[in-house]
């Protein structure tokens, strides 16, 4: 186990899908809990190294010969071994990172606008997005992956509004990799041109580097967390598209400086767009939904235009 | 951060080129991190340490290369040094920088046997 931060494999556990309004019976109930099921398959990354992949032969069976040439140096000379460099310039995030391509290109063929939303825990995810499947209010089909170390509980609030979740529990793990969604979305039945929201585990580090497949990263703050965290925290800020400034309602009773939060997060990525929110104000929520909108609209008809192609 | 996971992510490189190259063993593993790169180097050797322990790379040297950070802004339209991610750029002191160079997180090769 990660000594700096707890992270590990191992014990990531993808629940049942649960909740949504109902179909014909084969979902469960809207807000069912469903016993956890550890995956028979190794987690992530195996928690045990496979065995090492066998040796070069020195004697190539049924030949009964030395053979020095079968090194990686393929050659010989007394004196010298077969220490050799080499070169292979290969990415360490590198299998995440193809995880997430297919996620990418599975998402696209069925118009799926997918959001990674990450923060800092008790940042409001949850009831920013329990209040935005409400306003969306089944216009739009939905469905949520929730990411969290342990319990079911945020995805029991999102199937009391009527919306399938599917909860992850990360175990020791401190995010989401494309790998654990890549599991999770076959087993959801996404429906075409539909919005699909991960809300990562609460983490303001690990999950920037982790792509997911998703369209966006949505960063959310919380204005009763420092101001300075974009600086803090500068890669979370430098992944994300979005960021919403969340409880925006509570500023009065605050020191927090609201233009220099965003100042900060600015710096570090000038191309970040920003939204003030507040789920239980409704402040900004407009606009958040419309910017939701737009990325279904997009995503649809990037679908279209597949199809005629 | 999750330093165990990227170096899982090395294991699993070194015994993908193993499979593929047939070596013994691995005398040292150069990576390639970027001065930007959401990954601290000491955590990583020591997740490495662990996770390479049982493989063809255990006790095999960490060499890390680092990338300059760098940037281009969007007001000066040239490419800046950064040291961080949120550095102002050097010349007119304005934050619209966008990070080009030093994010990598790489295996760059491995000495083997």
């Amino acid at each position: 186990m990660c000594t700096v931060c707890g992270c590990g494999s191992g014990e990531t556990r993808i629940g049942a899908l649960g909740g949504g309004r109902p179909t014909g019976g084969a979902h469960p109930r809207p807000g069912t809990t469903l016993a956890w099921r550890p995956l028979g398959e190794p987690a992530a990354a195996p928690a045990t190294p496979p065995p090492a992949p066998p040796r070069a032969p020195d004697t190539t069976p049924g030949h009964h010969h030395l053979d020095f040439g079968s090194g990686p140096a393929h050659a010989h000379a007394p004196g010298l071994s077969q220490v050799q460099m080499l070169r292979i310039e290969r990415d360490i995030l590198g299998k995440n990172d193809a995880r997430a391509a297919e996620n990418r290109t599975w998402l696209a063929a069925r118009g799926i606008f997918a959001l990674n939303l990450v923060s800092s825990p008790g940042s409001g995810k949850t009831s920013l997005l329990v209040r935005t499947l409400q306003l969306l209010g089944g216009r739009v089909p939905a469905a949520v992956i929730e990411g969290d170390q342990q319990t079911e509980f945020d995805a029991e609030r999102i199937r009391a509004t009527g919306v399938p979740a599917l909860q992850i529990n990360t175990g020791k793990g401190c995010h989401l990799d494309a790998d654990m969604v890549a599991r999770a979305l076959p087993r959801m039945e996404l429906a075409e041109d539909s919005l699909l929201l991960i809300e990562n585990v609460g983490n303001l580090v690990c999950p920037a580097a982790f792509d997911l497949g998703e369209a966006h990263k949505v960063a959310i703050l919380s204005v009763t967390e420092g101001e300075d965290k974009p600086l803090k925290y500068p890669d979370m800020f430098a992944a994300a598209d979005l960021m919403l400034l969340n409880k925006v309602d509570l500023l009065p009773y605050l020191s927090f400086d609201a233009e220099r939060a965003i100042a900060f997060a600015l710096r570090v990525n000038p191309r970040l767009r920003v939204l003030r929110t507040s789920a239980t104000s409704g402040e900004g929520l407009d606009e958040w939904i419309a910017w939701i909108e737009a990325g279904l609209a997009t995503a649809h008809a990037r679908r279209a235009a597949g199809l005629q192609a | 951060m999750h330093e165990m996971s990227l170096a899982e992510g090395v294991r699993t490189i070194i015994e993908d080129t193993a499979a593929a190259n047939g070596f013994r063993s691995v005398r040292a593993v150069v990576l390639e991190i970027g001065e930007l790169a959401a990954v601290e180097a000491d955590a990583l050797r020591f997740c490495l340490d662990v996770v390479l322990a049982d493989t063809v790379a255990a006790g095999a040297a960490i060499e890390v290369e680092t990338v300059p950070g760098a940037g281009w802004c969007m007001d000066c339209a040239q490419a800046v040094p950064m040291r961080e991610l949120h550095d102002a750029c050097p010349h007119c002191g304005g934050y619209r920088v966008q990070t080009t160079a030093g994010r990598e997180m790489r295996v760059k090769a491995l000495e083997v046997d």
